[in-house]
C-alpha cells in the first residue's frame, strides 16, 4: 500500500517521543541537571532524547581527553615549588604546529645552561591539542589538561600563556588523570629502586 | 582474472614498448618510467589489454635538485590486486606531459590540482584551468622553490623555537594585507573577481535562443554555492540550465584549501598524523590508518596483533559513524530535516565517546603511531565497544532501516536519479560507495588487503543501480558489514604489546616512495609519501576519495532537475576538509 513505509517511519519518530517522557517519568525527575542522568543519556542504554543543556549541565571528560597543555611543579614542603621541566626541548620540537617557545636558562657565571626553563610559552591559539608534547616528554613535565572552556574576548593578548599560566601542580594533575599518574609514579618508583640497587651493587 | 590478463602480467612491459617504457632502478622505488611521448599509447594498453581499467591516482612530484618533474601514475585492476606504478618525467622549467583524460576521464581533476599546485601542464586536457588556488595566485604552491608569504625555513622544528624561543605571533610577522603576492601582469583592482568568464566559457554558455520550441528561452547559469546549506561545507557547483533541467555541471572548490600537502613536506613525519585527522574530519581514524600504513611500509615495521585488531576496531567504527551521518545529511538534502540526522547523531555520538574515552579527542584522533597505536583501551571501554557492537547499533540500524528504506518520498525522490553506469565509474576513478552502488565490487579490504582485513568474514557490498537510492541502500548495507568485522574482530581481541619497538618521536624513513592505501568510509584513501632519507618527507600526497569522486558529479548530474542536485551531491558524501586540503 502506497503510504505504509511513512507511516511506520513516523511510528518510529513517535515511538522517540514517547520514550522521553516514559525516561522521564522512570527516572522521576533526576534524568536531568544530575550526574546519574547525564551518565545515563551518555549510555547505550538511553532511549529517547539525549542533548544535554550546556552550559548549566556539562559532559564528563574522560581521564585521556586532551587539551592545550600545561606544566607541572612539585610541591615542596614549606610552600616551595619545583618545577618538572628541564627545558630539553623535545616538545618544542615534536610540535606539530610548533606553538611550544622555550628560552633556556643559562648560568650567570659560567653560561653553561642549567636544567630549568628561563621561559616557556605556548601560543593557544595555534595548538592543535594533538597531546605529542605530552606524550613524548620524558620528564612528565608536561601534560594535558582536561579545562576546555578558554574563550577571551581579546585573543592576542589573552592566548599567549606564559610560565606562570601553565604552571599547575602536580597534585591537580594526579586528580584529574588518577589511573596515568598511578602508572607514572610506580614506573618511576621502579627506576629509583633499580637505581638504588645498581649503586648498592657497585658500593 | 583471465588467463590472458594473468599472462600480461608476468609480461615484461619494457619490451613491448622498447626504449619508451624503462623499470624504475631508483633505490626504494618501483614500476616504470614512460617516455611523456609514448604515455597515451602506454595508458591505453595499459587500460585495454593489461586490464588496468581503472587509474586511482595522478599527481607530481619535483625533484628540484635533478632539475625534473615527475608525474606519478598509480593504475589498478578493478578485480583487484597491487596498484602499478608508472611515471612520466619532464624538464622542471618546461614541464609538460600529455592528458591521459582521453584515456582514463578520471584524471580530469587530478591533473588539474598537479597543473595548479605543481605547475606540470598536461597537453590535451580539455580544461585545465586552476582548481584550488585562486587565478590571482603566484606560483605554484608545491614547487620546492615556492615558499609561503611567512617563510621561516625550510623544514620543522623551526630553530627559533628552542633554546631561544623569544615569542612572537605569526600575525605580527605576516601582517594582513602585505602578505599577497600577484602574479606578473595581474592587477586586483582591475580584476573583476567573479564574471568567471573562464568558468563560463568552460561551461560553453551560449545565449543563443532555443530554436526547437515555440517558446523562446535562454540557457541560465545558476550558482549554487559556496555559502549554501546543501553544500555541505564551502562548495559551489555552476550549473548550465534549460528550464530546471541541468544540461551541464562544474564544479569550483578550494575555499578550504591550506595547502596541506606543503605543511605535510614541512613538517616531520610524525607531525604528519595530527594532520591528517583534519582532512576527512568525519573519519579521522582511516586518515591515520593510510597514513601509518605508507609510512610503516617505507620503514619495514609491522604493528603488533593486539595494534592491528585495535585498529581495525577503530577503523570500523569510524566508517559506521561516518555512514550514519551520511545517511542522516542525505536525508537532510532531502528535506526530511533534522530528525533522521539526530538519530544517526544520536549513534555517531556514541561511538564518539569511545573515540574520545581511547584516543583523548573526539574527532581530531590522532591515535595510530608508527609501529602501533598511541595507547592501549583504558578500563570499561572495551565492555562498552562490545555492548555497542553486538547489542545497540544493530538494533539501531534496523531501526533506521524500517524508518528510511521504504519511504515512499525517498524512493521516488532517489530512484533513478543521478545514475552512473558501471563502466562510467570506473573511468571515472569514483571510489566507494559510488563505485560499489554502480555494480562495481571493488573494496580494498578484498581486492588488495592490508593490515588484518584477511581474516575477517564479510560480504563486500554492492548495488547495482547506480543511483542516489543505491548510494544510499549501500552504505546501510556497509553498517552492517562494519558490524560484522567488529563483532570477529572484538571477539579475538588479543592481549599484547599495542607498539612495535619503544615509541620514538623521530623516526628513520628509508629513502624511497611508498602508497598507502585504506578503504576509507568515503573510498580509496591513498598517502604517496616519497622519502629520501631525512626526517621530513620530501613529497606528501593525499589521495582523497571525495575530491575525486567529484568527478563524477558532472555525469551523474546531467539530465536532472536543478532540485536533485543538491542530493545527488549528498549521495557522494564529500567532506569539503579532504577535498580541498
Amino acid at each position: 500500500m502506497y503510504g505504509l513505509g511513512i507511516l511506520k517511519g513516523l511510528g518510529i519518530t513517535l515511538k522517540h517521543f514517547f520514550m522521553t517522557y516514559v525516561d522521564d517519568i522512570k527516572w522521576l525527575g533526576k534524568r536531568y541537571y544530575t550526574r546519574e542522568g547525564i551518565a545515563h543519556r551518555m549510555s547505550a542504554d538511553v532511549e529517547g532524547i539525549f542533548t544535554v543543556q550546556y552550559p548549566e549541565e556539562k559532559l564528563p571528560v574522560p581521564e585521556e581527553f586532551r587539551f592545550v597543555p600545561f606544566l607541572l611543579y612539585e610541591e615542596k614542603e614549606g610552600g616551595e615549588v619545583e618545577e618538572r621541566c628541564t627545558s630539553c626541548g623535545i616538545c618544542a620540537k615534536v610540535c606539530p604546529p610548533q606553538c611550544i617557545w622555550i628560552v633556556r636558562t643559562n648560568d650567570p657565571e659560567t653560561g653553561r645552561p642549567i636544567p630549568a626553563p628561563a621561559e616557556f610559552y605556548i601560543d593557544v591559539d595555534i595548538c592543535m591539542n594533538c597531546g605529542f608534547c605530552a606524550e613524548y616528554c620524558p620528564f612528565d613535565a608536561i601534560k594535558m589538561d582536561h579545562d576546555y572552556e578558554l574563550s577571551v574576548y581579546n585573543r592576542h593578548d589573552k592566548n599567549i600563556f606564559d610560565k606562570e599560566k601553565l604552571m599547575k601542580p602536580v597534585s591537580y594533575y594526579a586528580e584529574i588523570r588518577p589511573t596515568n599518574y598511578q602508572r607514572e609514579e610506580t614506573a618511576r618508583a621502579e627506576a629509583e629502586a633499580a637505581k638504588a640497587a645498581r649503586k648498592a651493587a657497585k658500593g | 582474472m583471465s588467463e590472458q590478463t594473468l599472462i600480461l602480467d608476468s609480461m615484461d612491459l619494457t619490451g613491448r614498448f622498447p626504449g619508451a617504457v624503462v623499470r624504475d632502478e631508483r633505490k626504494g622505488y618501483e614500476g616504470y618510467i614512460v617516455d611523456p611521448a609514448a604515455l597515451i599509447d602506454f595508458a591505453t594498453y595499459l587500460r585495454d589489454e593489461a586490464g588496468y581499467d581503472y587509474l586511482s591516482s595522478v599527481t607530481g612530484v619535483d625533484y628540484l635538485p635533478e632539475g625534473k618533474m615527475e608525474v606519478v601514475y598509480h593504475a589498478c585492476k578493478t578485480t583487484g590486486g597491487k596498484p602499478l606504478v608508472f611515471k612520466a618525467q619532464t624538464p622542471r622549467d618546461q614541464s609538460v606531459v600529455p592528458s591521459l583524460v582521453p584515456v582514463y576521464p578520471g584524471a580530469e581533476l587530478q591533473e588539474r590540482e598537479a597543473w595548479d599546485l605543481l605547475g606540470i601542464r598536461f597537453e590535451g586536457h580539455p580544461d585545465l584551468r586552476r582548481i584550488l588556488m585562486w587565478e590571482g595566485f603566484n606560483g605554484h604552491p608545491l614547487r620546492k622553490d615556492w615558499r609561503e608569504p611567512y617563510y621561516e625555513e625550510e623544514n620543522k622544528p623551526f630553530k627559533s623555537r628552542w633554546p631561544e624561543g623569544r615569542v612572537w605571533r605569526a600575525e605580527d610577522k605576516n601582517p594582513f594585507g602585505k602578505n599577497v603576492e600577484y602574479p606578473a601582469g595581474f592587477d586586483p583592482e582591475s580584476w573583476v573577481p567573479d564574471n568567471d568568464s573562464a568558468l563560463y566559457a568552460a561551461l560553453g554558455m551560449v545565449n543563443s535562443d532555443n530554436q526547437d520550441d515555440d517558446l523562446k528561452t535562454d540557457q541560465m547559469v545558476v550558482n549554487l554555492g559556496p555559502q549554501h546549506p546543501s553544500t555541505h561545507g564551502v562548495f559551489r557547483m555552476v550549473v548550465r540550465l534549460e528550464g530546471e533541467t541541468i544540461v551541464e555541471l562544474k564544479p569550483v572548490m578550494g575555499y578550504l584549501h591550506r595547502n596541506h600537502e606543503q605543511i605535510g613536506e614541512r613538517n616531520t613525519f610524525l607531525q604528519n598524523m595530527p594532520f591528517t585527522d583534519r582532512l576527512d574530519y568525519f573519519s579521522s581514524m582511516s586518515n591515520n590508518f593510510g597514513y601509518a600504513l605508507a609510512v610503516e611500509k617505507l620503514m619495514g615495521v609491522k604493528p603488533p596483533e593486539r595494534a592491528e585488531y585495535l585498529r581495525v576496531i577503530m577503523a570500523e567504527l569510524t566508517r559506521i559513524s561516518n555512514h550514519v551521518s551520511a545517511i542522516g545529511f542525505l536525508l537532510n538534502d532531502l528535506g526530511a530535516y533534522f530528525t533522521p540526522v539526530l538519530y544517526a547523531f544520536k549513534e555517531r555520538e556514541l561511538i564518539l565517546d569511545i573515540f574520545e574515552a581511547v584516543s583523548g579527542s573526539r574527532m581530531m584522533c590522532n591515535y595510530f603511531r608508527f609501529g602501533g597505536v598511541a595507547r592501549d583501551l583504558p578500563a570499561g571501554i572495551y565492555e562498552k565497544i562490545h555492548s555497542l557492537v553486538f547489542d545497540r547499533l544493530p538494533r539501531k540500524i534496523d531501526e533506521l532501516d524500517a524508518f528510511l528504506t521504504n519511504n515512499e518520498i525517498i524512493r521516488s525522490r532517489c530512484e533513478g536519479v543521478g545514475v552512473v553506469t558501471a563502466e562510467q565509474a570506473i573511468a571515472l576513478s569514483t571510489c566507494g560507495p559510488v563505485l560499489r552502488a554502480s555494480g562495481v565490487p571493488y573494496d580494498l579490504r578484498r581486492a588488495d588487503p592490508y593490515s588484518i582485513y584477511d581474516r575477517f568474514e564479510f560480504d563486500v557490498a554492492v548495488r547495482y543501480h547506480g543511483d542516489v537510492y543505491d548510494r544510499y541502500l549501500i552504505r546501510m548495507d556497509e553498517i552492517r558489514s562494519s558490524l560484522r568485522i567488529l563483532q570477529q574482530a572484538v571477539r579475538e581481541l588479543p592481549e599484547g604489546p599495542i607498539q612495535e619497538g619503544k615509541p620514538q618521536y623521530q623516526v628513520r624513513v628509508p629513502a624511497g616512495e611508498s602508497y598507502g592505501r585504506v578503504e576509507g568510509p568515503k573510498g580509496e584513501l591513498g598517502f604517496y609519501v616519497v622519502s629520501t632519507g631525512k626526517p621530513n618527507p620530501w613529497r606528501y600526497h593525499v589521495r582523497a576519495p571525495s575530491f575525486i569522486n567529484l568527478t563524477a558529479l558532472a555525469p551523474m548530474a546531467n539530465g536532472n532537475k536543478i532540485a536533485d542536485s543538491v542530493i545527488i551531491l549528498g549521495s557522494i558524501d564529500i567532506v569539503l576538509g579532504e577535498t580541498d586540503r
